[in-house]
């Protein structure tokens, strides 16, 4: 195992009294002395901002480079404008999923950037190398140098543009990016976010990351660890990988297959999709309310109303906004419709629950 | 730095007790509800039911995780804290003051087993 990571913000986590803990081979902010709740609110409420910096950056450029990544991308960067980002996956040949990421489409034709899950950058790297052989391109991983940090919230686009002077974000629609420079930093602002709320994520060296940080912390932004940051991408349906997808969780059994551009000629993992969305798949991805209290967890058991078990949960919690115990559960696809009820097993009781939407809270996105 | 209050007993799990006569309050300290966070959900048995020190006996769920509550003493659970149950942030708040379970021992000599808060300051760091 490698050496645990900091990220360039490190030192402003430990002054603000984070508790920290080991996350992707980094040591990352679980949750500020305000607690997971109150950055949970904040975001849905407010403004808060994020580390992101142990996320991945890998730039893919050069004459095949369009072809190339869409070789190994299940959504269609030829539908990408300059400035247009798109969200997908790279796949095994069989279905699995290598991760989900991030595709900038550059203002220079025929550069991409590709933003990864921290834990997937290496395996990442190599998969592209790996499956670059007869394409003219240049994969190049940055990871290092790029330092990250999500604003998020109701209020995030007057923090990013009276707070950090970045105008230009204003008139960004989800899902879009723009760059700017600053004595001649290059610096990276994308309407994106992994919270199901309006948000920017900014990139740039770690000289103006850190700067930008104080900033924000100095006028009063609620600082947000990676808890609240799973509680709310949860709540918006998003899959975390390795627990909502992963080399044996498909995006069609995830119900991710819209990001799978099946009219594209080909990518790899195409023909396992389509075998999967025409013959069905034996477990899906269902989202379940329990009528209790009681928090399903990662790993135990979901059940038929007999008792027999038919799945397990991949991610749970009381959901701070919607005040109700929900999860993401991994089920016998036979199991799968909504309003099918059954049980879930808790510290050795079982507790009614019924199939629901994944997207438990509505997203508020800038159209 | 979390607090350890004086004049009660404490469990190596961070459970604590007050001892009234055969009475015994039990809740969890401030370096537990710390290291737990925002505590959301508090699964207790109610009136009666017998428990048993050194074997887990309810929940506490935190937003990011569940932790075993053992009992640090044997009896008879007399009075689950319906306000706790209700608000368990009053856990969060103060830990000292929000007792969890009453229980009715049946052996109160089990007390003086336990850890000091000197003792348990050392464990509680």
């Amino acid at each position: 195992m490698c050496e645990i990571k900091n990220t360039v913000l490190h030192s402003r986590h430990l002054a603000l009294g984070a508790v920290m803990s080991p996350f992707a081979g980094f040591d990352m902010p679980i949750r500020y002395q305000a607690g997971i709740i109150a950055e949970h609110n904040a975001v849905r409420k407010s403004c808060g901002v994020f580390d992101v910096s142990h996320m991945g950056e890998i730039f893919v450029s050069g004459p095949d480079a369009l072809g190339f990544v869409n070789h190994v991308f299940t959504n269609d960067v030829s539908l990408e404008r300059p400035g247009d980002i798109l969200y997908g996956m790279m796949l095994y040949p069989d279905g699995g999923v290598v991760d989900d990421l991030l595709v900038y489409a550059g203002f220079t034709p025929g550069e991409y950037l590709l933003v990864v899950n921290a834990a997937n950058i290496d395996k990442d790297y190599a998969y592209l190398l790996s499956n670059s052989e007869g394409y003219d391109v240049r994969i190049v991983n940055d990871s290092d140098k790029w330092a990250q940090i999500a604003v998020q919230g109701p209020e995030s686009e007057a923090a990013v543009c009276n707070v950090l002077g970045l105008g230009c974000a204003s008139p960004l629609s989800f899902y879009t990016y723009t760059e700017t420079e600053k004595d001649g930093v290059r610096i990276i602002v994308s309407r994106t976010g992994y919270t199901g709320e309006d948000g920017f994520e900014i990139y740039s060296t770690p000289d103006v990351i850190i700067s930008y940080w104080d900033r924000l912390v100095e006028a009063g932004i609620q600082p947000c660890g990676l808890g609240c940051r799973d509680t709310l991408r949860f709540e918006a349906g998003m899959p975390l990988y390795g627990d909502e997808l992963s080399e044996c969780i498909s995006p069609v059994m995830a119900g991710l297959s819209m990001f799978c551009k099946l009219d594209k000629e080909e990518f790899i993992g195409k023909d396992a999709i389509v075998k999967q969305k025409t013959e069905g798949t034996e477990r899906k991805l269902v989202g379940l309310e329990l009528s209790d209290k009681a928090v399903a967890r990662a790993g135990y058991p979901v059940e038929t109303l007999d008792e027999i078990q038919i799945g397990i949960v991949t991610t749970g919690y009381h959901s701070i906004t919607l005040d109700k115990s929900i999860c993401f559960a991994l089920v016998d696809s036979r199991y799968s419709a909504l309003g099918t009820d059954l049980l879930v097993r808790i510290r050795n009781k079982v507790f009614p629950c019924k199939v629901v939407k994944k997207r438990f809270y509505q997203t508020k996105y800038k159209k | 730095m979390s607090k350890v209050l004086e004049g009660i007993r404490y469990s190596e799990s961070h459970e604590w007790v007050k001892a009234e006569g055969n009475i015994a309050y039990i809740g969890v300290s401030d370096f537990a509800q710390s290291e737990l966070g925002d505590i959301t959900y508090v699964d207790v048995p109610g009136e009666g039911e017998i428990v048993t020190k050194g074997v887990e006996f309810g929940a506490l769920e935190s937003v990011k995780t569940a932790a075993d509550l053992v009992s640090p003493v044997s009896g008879k659970i007399i009075e689950a804290n319906g306000s706790v149950i209700d608000a368990p942030e009053l856990i969060n708040q103060d830990a000292y003051s929000a007792w969890i379970v009453k229980v009715e021992m049946s052996d109160p000599s089990e007390i003086d087993t336990l850890l000091t808060p000197e003792e348990y300051g050392n464990i509680a760091k």
